[in-house]
């Protein structure tokens, strides 16, 4: 038996090995971050080169993100929907299937929970709670079961498939805010607050039930895939859906129902940031949640932790580029963050050149390439 | 057995020193060899032993870390097929380096395109010339078929027409006849030796002793990434050229002493099955086997046995006919259900259907019994149990491996396939389906794989083998059906029966044609 | 005749089908040359996706390139202007601005399928991996750029100009419209049917079409034969690159003549839609778009010029935003109805490893 010495230093490398890669790449991203701060400088005219803007600008993010309770409830608030976006995309990854709906399926979830949020807006808490989320998971699941089913009979590759269907959400929001469910109240096309369907504070002024939620489903999904035999199912079909069918596994229904679970999860996400952050939707309710998702998905490599931690990090920059807006004069707009990501991104798939040129030894690969991941257009998953 | 030629020619191409190690293992250490023009020299070695290595090298597909390629004495780089090409040496592939959606001709005239104009191929000049060629070895061919609706010994000869479209002088043949009946390779050894006496030199590898024996002009042999030693086939047999390749004595025939069949276990009868493409495959089968019995199915690849095999194993639904085990009739039962039943199969695709190369060796052995007790109680997996699982079956089967918890994709192929015997052997079996169990591995896995089937077999279980080696066929059956169009055309006693006869089946289906067709019907 | 048509047209249920025929065939003599702007960005979208994927490289990441170049062309064209200046010639409008802005979106999706081609063929990521990485990067630059631009209320260059055939050329009978569906275009929308047809007797007669297409199925034999397959691949990703670069420089100097964020509005991906419809040829691919781009169209006329009658009643039913989705509706549905029989090229997508493994 190791000593508790030797243990704390083997933990310690596996987690480097874990982590190095993506701590190396946000760094990598701060860098060019700030390059591409200096070089927004040059391009705006009308103001004095500042060589210490990016200093400025960093640091006004991390306060907005973490300097002071209410700030990191921001954060927290922020990182609720990413997580579980992240891991609706992440569930899908292991599945072998590309979830690039997430934003449709949130889109729709947030639908579902505040047409009964508004419906149950005088109804006990107890009751009007847990129906408005349940709405928005099943009205998620059915968004993530359409592109699922399809893909299952037809072989239809869901990276078109639900990509298409983001559109269609989006055209599916704007009817039904400007239609049935329109205030007339306003003059532009607003449903109603939902009421006794929000979700309770719990921290700060306002920090919501959402992370409580965000975090359950952290372990839900981890004890899922990993634990059950059922996650075992999903875990295979991705790696190999033909020694999948050998082992009387069903890759066409897994399919199905990992898309149905994934669009459940952006779903809920839909649903919190409605039943938690703004009480009602708008025509043009979007964030950019849909497509974080996928990045956090990505840089916490489709594990249940990864996500959660990677959201956290997203989230933090989100909820931070307001301050880093103002504190310079917003001459850096907050899509400064979408720039950040993106190096992340790239940095992760360069993974290869990112190691040899910081000669990390050890560490594991960030995205994989899987013998299966590849767009089988026209092959039916285990189908003959 | 040279040209008759008294003089010894400079070699055309010679080997020195040549060194190339991968991680883990050490390909080629320090081979020499040489080919003089108007030869044929074999390369001898079993799998792993390090022939295709030394060709990709001679090829340009690989960089040795060490050693020269000399041509007519002079020294040259060969770093991509370019090169090699350009030094007039044509590779003829084990698994065919052919497109099978482009035609003969397009296949042929790839990389050496002739053009009309400055952008449009000319492609009926490409086909006359083709033809011609094909002509002067007495093949009919069209040159605008699809390639991939020929048969496995035409492609063969596209890939030969290929080389000599090139000009090629230096021929080396990868296992040419791995996939070939008796018929086709005494063909093509008459192809060979035509060539030999034009004056091309020719390198040969190959893991078949007798073929090698009588084809060869020198034989060299490979064992480990050395050479062991160099014979002419009048100073050598077949016992002395395994030993050189094993390093020890072999059994070249395994005792499989006289069967015991009983009662019919596996009833095949009028089966039907479509392949992917919508056509059928298997055309109306019967078969049965007997438990205690080995039935070998001898055919050329393509000839319905896949399809059959995925019929029995319940991975392909049938169209017609049905299956029975014992007495339960399989015809609408899925493939777990057939495993629970006592249905076992080693499937010939091992990356594929066998294992999940990314998963740890544990859960490959539980892949077919996940969701079953003691490994799963409901839906939650008992880790513990999962890992005595693996322990047990790499003590059992001697799988080389340090732990249970390595991913399965780190295993040499042939301790892959022990992994795969290890689970779908353990316990007992009515019934087991082993499609080219031993493709691609070492002799000692050949071996001990073999001995396992005869042991199962022995204790009662009904085998029925399928493999494109008509000598592993020969060497295991009690009972050999041959497979042509997807029909059983004849069943024979494994004893007794003649390999000519068998090839001959293999080849025609047994309506009498003397001889090897000359038109491409595939 | 007009007797025979009231007639079916009042026949229940199956008589709606005949009025929406005789719509079509009403509007679509109209709405062609709108038809064929919209599918030039898709096409050209789908093209680019042919190259890629006809080479073995799946191409995901079209929609990004397309705006990264919509927006290079258009802010290139922004720069310029008060340096070149210039009056729009008579050729389609064109100033100097204007083709040098051109030729910087050209440049644009070269540089990015370059980026895409290293990711995919030297270091073997996955491609569609890869591909989704390179949209988010594109679409988080070209919005942060925008948003930081806008802030100083540039003027823009213009944009080409669409030619006008002459009358007569339209009232020739039955084929007339169809010409002048192809001429009522700018240089790009005209150029396109060029490009289909040059590019598909390139892929099916030519040296460099044969050695493309078997290195998208069977890139192992192509480099037996001497062929160097990482080169090849290289070449056709860059200049399908510069397809989809034409795609976005369709968009905000042609179809418009300014920048907005996501004006791609998803027409990558329904040119990928369109290249598997088309089975990867150039000519399948444009019939493709041509369905794609009817829908749209389809859905704007029957907004602002509805049909009578009892499908007119019909159809006024219908929301707007329904017909927003149309595209993306139809997209789908005809994806999974003809996808089943749709076959890739055999090496789509696997990344290609020069050395063996020792065997």
């Amino acid at each position: 038996m190791a000593s508790w010495q030797q243990r704390a230093v083997a933990l310690a490398r596996q987690t480097w090995a874990a982590m190095a890669l993506p701590f190396v790449s946000l760094l990598l991203a701060l860098l060019i971050g700030a390059i591409v701060i200096l070089a927004s400088e040059v391009v705006v005219p009308g103001r004095a080169f500042d060589l210490t803007l990016p200093f400025t600008a960093y640091a006004a993010l991390f306060q907005g993100a973490l300097g002071g309770l209410d700030p990191i409830v921001n954060t927290v608030r922020a990182s609720t929907p990413l997580v579980l976006g992240g891991l609706a995309v992440g569930l899908a990854f292991r599945a072998g299937l590309f979830n690039i709906g997430a934003q449709g399926q949130f889109l729709l979830g947030a639908l579902g929970s505040v047409t009964v949020g508004v419906a149950l807006k005088e109804a006990s808490p107890f009751i009007a709670i847990p129906a408005a989320l349940a709405a928005g998971m099943l009205a998620g699941a059915a968004w993530g079961f359409i592109p699922g089913f399809l893909k299952a009979v037809s072989g239809a590759h869901e990276v078109v498939t639900t990509i298409m269907l983001n559109y269609v959400a989006a055209s599916v929001i704007a009817w039904a805010v400007s239609g049935p469910l329109d205030q007339p109240t306003s003059p532009s096309p607003i449903t109603d607050q939902v009421g006794n369907a929000a979700l309770p504070v719990i921290i700060g002024q306002n920090g919501h039930m959402g992370a409580l939620i965000a975090l359950a489903a952290v372990f839900a999904v981890g004890w899922l895939l990993f634990r059950t035999t059922r996650g075992f199912e999903i875990r295979t079909v991705g790696a190999n859906p033909d020694a999948a069918r050998y082992a009387g596994m069903q890759p066409r229904l897994v399919v199905v129902l990992t898309m149905s679970l994934a669009g459940m999860l952006a779903g809920l996400a839909g649903a919190t940031v409605v039943l938690g952050v703004t009480h009602h939707m708008t025509a043009s309710f979007g964030t950019t949640v849909g497509f974080d998702a996928i990045a956090v998905a990505l840089l916490g490599r489709s594990s249940p932790v990864g996500i959660a931690l990677a959201a956290l990090l997203f989230g933090a920059m989100r909820a931070g580029a307001p301050l880093m807006q103002i504190q310079t004069q917003s001459l850096i707009p907050a899509e400064l963050v979408d720039v950040l990501q993106a190096t992340i991104l790239l940095s992760l798939v360069a993974h290869e050149l990112v190691r040899r040129i910081f000669r990390l030894q050890g560490v594991k690969a960030a995205v994989e390439t899987t013998d299966t991941i590849g767009p089988a257009y026209g092959r039916r998953p285990g189908i003959r | 057995m040279t040209s008759g030629v008294q003089t010894v020619q400079a070699p055309a191409l010679e080997m020195r020193g040549i060194t190339k190690g991968y991680p883990g293992v050490l390909a080629n250490d320090g081979i020499d060899l040489d080919v003089r023009p108007g030869e044929i020299h074999a390369l001898l070695g079993e799998n792993g032993a390090g022939k295709t290595t030394l060709m990709n090298i001679l090829y340009g597909l690989a960089k040795p870390d060490a050693g020269e390629i000399l041509l007519d004495g002079s020294s040259v780089e060969i770093t991509s097929p370019q090169d090699a090409i350009r030094q007039r040496i044509c590779m003829v592939h084990q698994h065919f380096m052919l497109v099978p959606v482009l035609s003969v001709s397009d296949n042929i005239l790839l990389g050496e395109e002739p053009m009309a104009g400055p952008i449009f191929l000319d492609r009926a000049g490409a086909h006359r010339r083709i033809r011609d060629l094909a002509m002067s070895f007495g093949w009919e061919i069209d040159p605008e078929q699809r390639v991939g609706s020929l048969s496995v010994g035409w492609q063969q000869r596209v890939e030969i027409l290929k080389a000599l479209y090139r000009n090629a002088r230096i021929l080396v043949l990868d296992e040419p006849t791995a996939v070939l009946t008796p018929q086709e390779t005494k063909e093509i050894f008459s192809v060979l030796r035509r060539l030999r006496a034009e004056g091309y030199a020719i390198i040969f590898i190959s893991h078949k002793l007798y073929e090698v024996l009588e084809i060869a002009d020198r034989i060299t042999v490979i064992r480990r990434g050395k050479v062991v030693g160099s014979r002419t086939p009048a100073a050598t047999n077949e016992e002395d050229l395994a030993e050189m390749m094993v390093g020890r004595e072999v059994n070249l025939t395994v005792d499989r002493g006289a069967s015991q069949p009983g009662d019919v276990v596996l009833q095949i009868e009028e089966l039907r099955v479509k392949d992917d493409r919508g056509s059928e495959a298997v055309r109306g089968v019967n078969l049965e086997v007997r438990a205690g019995e080995i039935v070998g199915i001898a055919g050329v690849a393509g000839n319905g046995q896949d399809e059959l095999v995925e019929a029995i194993v319940g991975l392909r639904r049938p169209s017609a006919g049905r299956i029975r085990l014992a007495d339960h009739d399989l015809t609408s039962v899925g493939a777990r259900q057939r495993h629970r039943l006592g249905v076992g199969f080693i499937p010939a695709d091992r990356h594929r259907f066998g294992l999940v190369l990314s998963f740890p060796l544990s859960d490959n052995f539980i892949l077919t019994d996940y969701y079953e007790a003691p490994y799963a109680r409901g839906m939650i997996r008992d880790e513990a149990a999962i890992e005595a699982r693996a322990v047990r079956g790499i003590r059992d089967f001697d799988v080389r491996t340090p732990s249970a918890r390595v991913t399965c994709g780190t295993l040499s192929g042939g301790n892959q396939q022990k992994v795969i015997v290890a689970r779908e052997f353990e316990g007992e079996q009515r019934l087991l389906v082993l499609d080219q169990p031993t493709r691609g591995l070492d002799v000692g896995s050949i071996e001990f794989i073999h001995r396992q089937a005869i042991a199962k077999r022995d204790v009662g279980t009904a085998i029925l083998l399928v493999s494109a080696e008509l000598d592993e066929v020969l060497e295991l059956s009690d009972r050999i059906a041959v497979m042509y169009r997807g029909q059983i055309v004849s069943v024979r006693d494994g004893r007794t029966a003649d390999k000519n006869e068998i090839g001959i089946l293999m080849a025609t289906g047994g309506s009498q044609v003397a001889g090897l067709s000359t038109s491409p019907v595939a | 005749m007009d007797v025979v048509i009231q007639f079916l047209y009042s026949i229940p249920v199956l008589g709606l089908a005949f009025q929406l025929v005789g719509y079509l065939a009403e509007i679509v003599p109209n709405i062609a040359p709108i038809i064929l702007q919209n599918a030039t960005p898709i096409a050209l979208a789908a093209l680019c996706g042919v190259l890629c994927e006809r080479s073995g490289v799946v191409n995901i990441g079209i929609e990004g390139i397309m705006i990264a170049s919509a927006f290079v062309g258009w802010y290139v064209g922004v720069l310029v202007e008060p340096v070149l200046g210039g009056t729009p010639s008579a050729f389609f409008g064109a100033t100097p601005t204007l083709l040098v802005a051109l030729g910087a979106a050209l440049l644009m999706g070269m540089l990015i399928s370059l980026l895409h081609a290293w990711l995919s063929i030297s270091l073997r990521a996955d491609q569609i991996i890869s591909g989704t990485i390179i949209n988010i990067a594109a679409f988080g630059l070209t919005g942060y750029l925008n948003n930081l631009i806008s802030q100083t209320s540039p003027e823009g260059a213009g944009a080409f100009v669409r030619f006008t055939p002459p009358k007569e050329l339209a009232n020739v009978p039955v084929v007339g419209w169809i010409g002048d569906m192809f001429l009522r275009q700018g240089p790009i929308g005209m150029s396109l049917i060029v490009v289909v047809i040059v590019f598909q007797v390139l892929l099916f007669r030519s040296r460099w079409g044969l050695r493309t297409r078997a290195v998208g199925e069977h890139p192992r034999a192509v480099e037996t034969v001497g062929i160097n397959v990482i080169w090849l691949r290289y070449r056709n990703v860059v200049m399908a690159g510069a397809l989809a670069g034409l795609a976005g420089a369709y968009l905000s100097m042609e179809g418009t003549n300014s920048f907005q964020q996501g004006m791609t509005a998803g027409r990558g991906f329904i040119g990928l839609a369109a290249m598997i419809v088309g089975r990867w040829t150039p000519i399948g691919a444009f019939g493709a778009a041509l369905l794609f781009a009817s829908s749209r169209a389809l859905g704007d006329s029957i907004n602002f010029f509805p049909p009578s009658g009892e499908l007119g009643n019909l159809l006024a039913q219908l929301p707007g935003q329904f017909f927003d989705a149309l595209p993306y509706l139809v997209t789908i549905i005809v994806l999974a109805g003809l996808i089943g029989r749709s076959i890739p090229p055999a090496a789509d997508g696997q990344p290609y490893e020069r050395e063996q493994a020792a065997l």
